[in-house]
This record gives structure tokens, sequence and C-alpha cells, in this order.
């Protein structure tokens, strides 16, 4: 097995072993970055010499510790990861794929990014995504391409592509993004990774470059379940740089998977879901083999009902547009970013600046969230979407009230040639399994279920309450299991 | 549904050409119209929820701790002066 192949758990055994070093390992992802990065576009910019020199730094600090007490899952010494393009790195971009942030350099760390350095992970490189987040298929960048590496000719979903495109591609040991409305998930079942988005409050959003503020979440995309396991364990916790964090301890997630089983677990089949049309027969095949897994494994099938989940997909597209257009009025040209040079006053250098720095589906989200929010028409749009939405939340406590989780397709597709969904209303139909969970604000993640006739990978949902991502964890290690 | 894209591009302080108005305008309304689908739902004695979870608030210390230095807080300023950002005048007759 290459270098670049290992998943975070075999890269620390390796280490622990002294099979490799950490610079051998870091170097193996920056050659392997220059023979592939240019045909799969996975990464924006990579810190090669910050990265081998903290490589260096971590082989040093292993060579002082005494092996024979500390267990290989303890520490994580200089494995590299590949970070998404809105999470600041001290000293690095961080452009979330914007012209509007071209040239910008992260003055701090976000927590995750300290939390990632104090269990020996190096942020290595800055992957792309959809600009700001928006989109389900990485066209969205306002920076480069990036290529599905299972078919270049296919988008590797979105918005976290580059990090799905990086760790399916083998560019990286693992890598972060976020999901707001399936943004985790999606690409991660295009390009054959687990993605986990953790439960809202899980993990701390601090120096994330906020898109929904009440929906965004930061997760690992990895090669194993146990390498989501490690590297949840890592980013979650309380933060008091983020309200939304409670004090709940974290549990240790990676011990959670010891003796994983789907013996007696009872798995829920949302009848809503499967009702879809245009859901991809491929897709359907792959789900109802992934069922029938679960069923031979032990597993309680139950039917249950989620009845708003019609109504998802309407008030994501009210409550993610309205806090993005509040979240994005800090993009004005004054502080950092782009500034215009026609402007002439105060009014045309927000104006200006804004219209030449973001892309096109960024302003119609802008646009259609300052409309839902604008005099008059906020009580029948925003207000009422966030009644619906605790409906929503009411089907899930409901759900979860029966079975341990649910499963489901993660999209409606496999990923899709470039330039397939013109029109943004159907490009937003991506996105209808993972949104409802979204709004809810429990965990949920996207495990490799096989491929398709045509070879592109698939992967399905597996839901669970909030908080309840050592149980998730557990029964998405068990499926992994059955697909061996 | 009719939407007034360049009153509402204003709101948000965003300039559009006339091209992007036209293309921009059917897509709105669009999206607009199949949003609209939850006005058709039951919410009375519903509570809103404003954030994936039920939140209280979130106090800590209040003690004085360091905050970013200011050179490195105007490092990505696109026009300073001194320890300031420059910006076009505001008020007119006003030095710049």
């Amino acid at each position: 097995m290459k270098l670049y192949e290992l998943g975070i758990a075999e890269a620390q055994e390796g280490l622990a072993k002294g099979d490799f070093s950490s610079a051998e390992l870091t170097q193996a992802i920056i050659d392997r970055y220059h023979a592939e990065n240019e045909k799969i576009g996975a990464y924006l910019t990579f810190d090669e010499e910050g990265a081998l020199a903290a490589a260096r730094a971590a082989d040093e600090r292993r060579r002082s510790f005494d092996h024979s007490t500390i267990r290989p899952v303890d520490h994580f010494f200089g494995v590299p990861i590949a970070i998404k393009d809105l999470i600041n790195v001290k000293g690095q971009p961080c452009t979330c794929a914007s012209k509007i942030l071209a040239g910008y350099v992260s003055p701090y760390d976000a927590t995750v990014i300290r939390n990632l350095k104090a269990n020996g992970f190096i942020p290595a490189g800055r992957v792309n995504m959809d600009e700001f987040a928006m989109g389900s298929s990485t066209e969205n960048s306002g920076l480069g391409v990036t290529r599905n590496p299972y078919d270049l000719a296919r988008v590797p979903g979105g918005s976290s592509g580059g990090s799905a495109a990086a760790v399916g591609g083998n560019l990286c040991i693992a890598a972060l993004g976020t999901d707001t409305g399936g943004s985790i998930r999606q690409p991660a079942s295009f390009c054959n990774c687990v993605g986990v988005k953790p439960s809202y409050g899980r993990v701390s959003r601090y120096g994330v470059t906020a898109f929904a503020s009440s929906l965004d979440q930061v997760g690992p995309m990895t090669k194993s379940v146990t390498d989501a396991a490690i590297l949840l364990k890592a980013l979650a916790g309380h933060d008091e740089m983020d309200g939304t964090t409670p004090p709940e301890p974290v549990p240790d997630y990676v011990a959670a998977l010891d003796g994983a089983t789907l013996k007696g677990v009872r798995i829920g089949l949302p009848k809503e879901y499967f009702a879809v049309t245009g859901l991809d027969p491929e897709v359907k095949r792959l789900t109802d083999a992934a069922i029938r897994a679960c069923e031979a494994a032990g597993a309680e099938l139950v039917e249950v009902s989620l009845p708003h989940t019609e109504y998802a997909m309407a008030v994501y597209y009210i409550i993610a547009p309205a806090e993005a257009s509040a979240n994005l009025a800090r993009f004005d040209g004054v502080r950092y970013g782009h500034r215009s040079a026609a402007a002439k006053d105060v009014y045309s250098l927000y104006t200006k600046s804004r219209a030449e720095g973001f892309g096109p589906e960024v302003k119609r989200r802008i646009i259609m969230g300052t409309y839902v929010l604008s005099s008059g028409y906020y009580d029948a749009y925003y207000g009422k979407a966030q009644k619906v939405r605790t409906l929503i939340k009411r089907d899930f406590d409901a759900a979860f009230a029966q079975v341990d989780a649910l499963l489901t397709p993660c999209a409606p597709t496999p990923a899709f040639p470039f330039g397939a969904h013109q029109d943004p209303l159907t490009m937003y139909l991506n996105d209808l399994y993972t949104i409802p969970s979204a709004l809810a604000g429990v965990c949920a993640a996207s495990v490799p279920a096989g491929f398709t006739n045509e070879r592109l990978p698939v992967g399905v949902q597996f839901i669970c309450g909030g908080f309840e991502e050592a149980k998730l964890l557990r029964i998405s290690k068990a499926f992994e299991e059955t697909q061996k | 549904m009719k939407i007034d894209v360049a009153y509402v591009a204003e709101l948000a302080r965003l300039e559009l050409t006339d091209e992007e108005k036209a293309v921009f305008q059917p897509q709105l309304e669009n999206i607009v119209r199949y949003v609209e689908k939850i006005s058709s739902v039951d919410v009375s004695g519903v509570e809103p929820m404003m954030h994936g979870r039920p939140l209280v608030n979130a106090f800590r210390e209040d003690v004085v701790r360091a905050s970013l230095p200011a050179e490195v807080a105007l490092a990505n300023a696109p026009k300073r002066v001194g320890d300031e950002f420059l910006l076009p005048k505001i008020v007119e007759g006003a030095e710049s």
C-alpha cells in the first residue's frame, strides 16, 4: 500500500511502529498533490513548507515519547489533513473559494484547527468548495474546477467537493468539510468517502466562515468510519468562543466502536423518503441492498413516517439564504477582501465591491435572503419557515422514540456530469434527503454502499438523534463491515 | 409573484447588471413559488425553531484578555492609514 492511500488509523499505526516518519508521510501526500492535483483540482493551495516543518517537529516529539505506555489511538503525531477553504488556519489563505476573499490570509486559528493541532494533526492544504458553501457540485467555486476522482467528466458533489475529491482520490489522509444542508454527506456519497455531519452544537463554529448560522457544522470526511471517529473525537466539544456548543462531555467515539454490531438495532425506514420520484434506479438498488445487508446482520427494520418531509426543502431555501444574506453583509470592501477600484463613495464601495467579488449563486441567495427578510414578507416566509422547522424537528423526535437510527438514500443520484443542472432549483433538489436532518439539528453520516453499473460510488445515509454520534458511528461501523 | 429584484439588490448593497437582473428575475420567482408551499401548513400554536438546538444564555467570566494586535487585524485591509481603515469620505465637505 502506498503511503498516500493510508487512512488516519493506519498512518498512526505505521508512525507508532516506526515504519515511516511523519515527514515521509507528508512528503508522500505532497508528491501525490504534484502528480494528481492538476487533473483533479481538489486543492486550491498547499502549504508544503509549513506541513513539512510541522511533520519534522512531530517526528521529533514522537522520538521523545515512551511508546510502551501510549496506545496508537492516543496520539496522532504528524498526520496531514486537507482543510475546506472556509476554515481559518493562521498564516494560510482562507478564501471560501470566492474572488471577494482573494489574497486573504487568516490572522488566527479556528477552534477546530486548534483542536486538530493539539491532537497532532497538520492542517496542510486548502481544498476547493462551492463559493461560501452554496452549491451541490463545487461548480460554484470562483477559483477552480474540481473533478470527481472516479470519473473526471463528473462533479465531486458539494459544497465540500474538494474535501471529498481529496479523500476519494487519495490526495490526503483525511479532510474536514462543513455541512449546512448536506455539504459533507452528498459529496462523500459521490466520492466513496465516509462523511459525518455532527449534531448542531457538537463542534465549534468559531473561525469557520458563517453561511447559515443555525445549521452550519464542521465534520470529518475520511476513508473509514474508524477515521471519522478519531477525527470527530478531536473536533468535538464545548468552546467558550461559540455559545451554541453545550458543555456536554465528548464520549470516546473510538472506544465506542469496539464490538460494533447491527444485532438488535432498530433501523427506521422513513416511508416519505422512498416515495420520492426521481430516485435513480441504481441508487435505489444499492439502498435496497444496504437495507437487506443490515437485516442480514441482525437489524430490525421498522417503517416510520416523517410527515413534514415535503416541506423541508422549502423551509431550508428560506432559512439558509436569509441567514446567509445577514452573514455575508460583512463582505463590504472595508476591513478585508476585495475593494472595487471604481468606488467613488462609501455606498458604491459596498455595492461595487460586492458586485465584483461574489459569483452568481451567492448573489442569488443574498437577494433571496434579503427578500424573505424584507418588510412585509418576514412573517410569511422566515417566521413561518421557523415554525414549520419545529414540526420537522418533532417528526424526528417521534421517529427516534421508536428506532435507533434512520436509513435513507444520501443523494437521489450518483455523481452527475458537469453542467447537468443549469436551473438553480433543480440543483437544490439534490439535497432533499440531507436537508430535513440538518434542519432538525440531529447527526447523520454517509457511508459507502457500493458502485452503480457505471462504476460510480454511492453512499447511504444513517441518521441518529441529537448528540448520539457514538451510536451513529457504531451503526455506521457495523454497516461498513457488511460491505467488506 | 413579482419580485422587484433591483429594489431588493439595493437593500442588499449589491450592484447588478441589467443582464443579471434579467437572469435572476425568473429564477428567483421560480424559487419563491416553490418555497410558498409552506403557506398551506397549519402552524397554529407552534413555536418557531430559531436554532439547531434549544439555546439558553451562554455566559463566560467577564475578564480582560488579549485581542488581535492592531497590526494583525489590519494586515488584510484593502487600504489603511496608520492604525485605521481608509475609506472614501462619508460626509460632504469633510476632509477625506
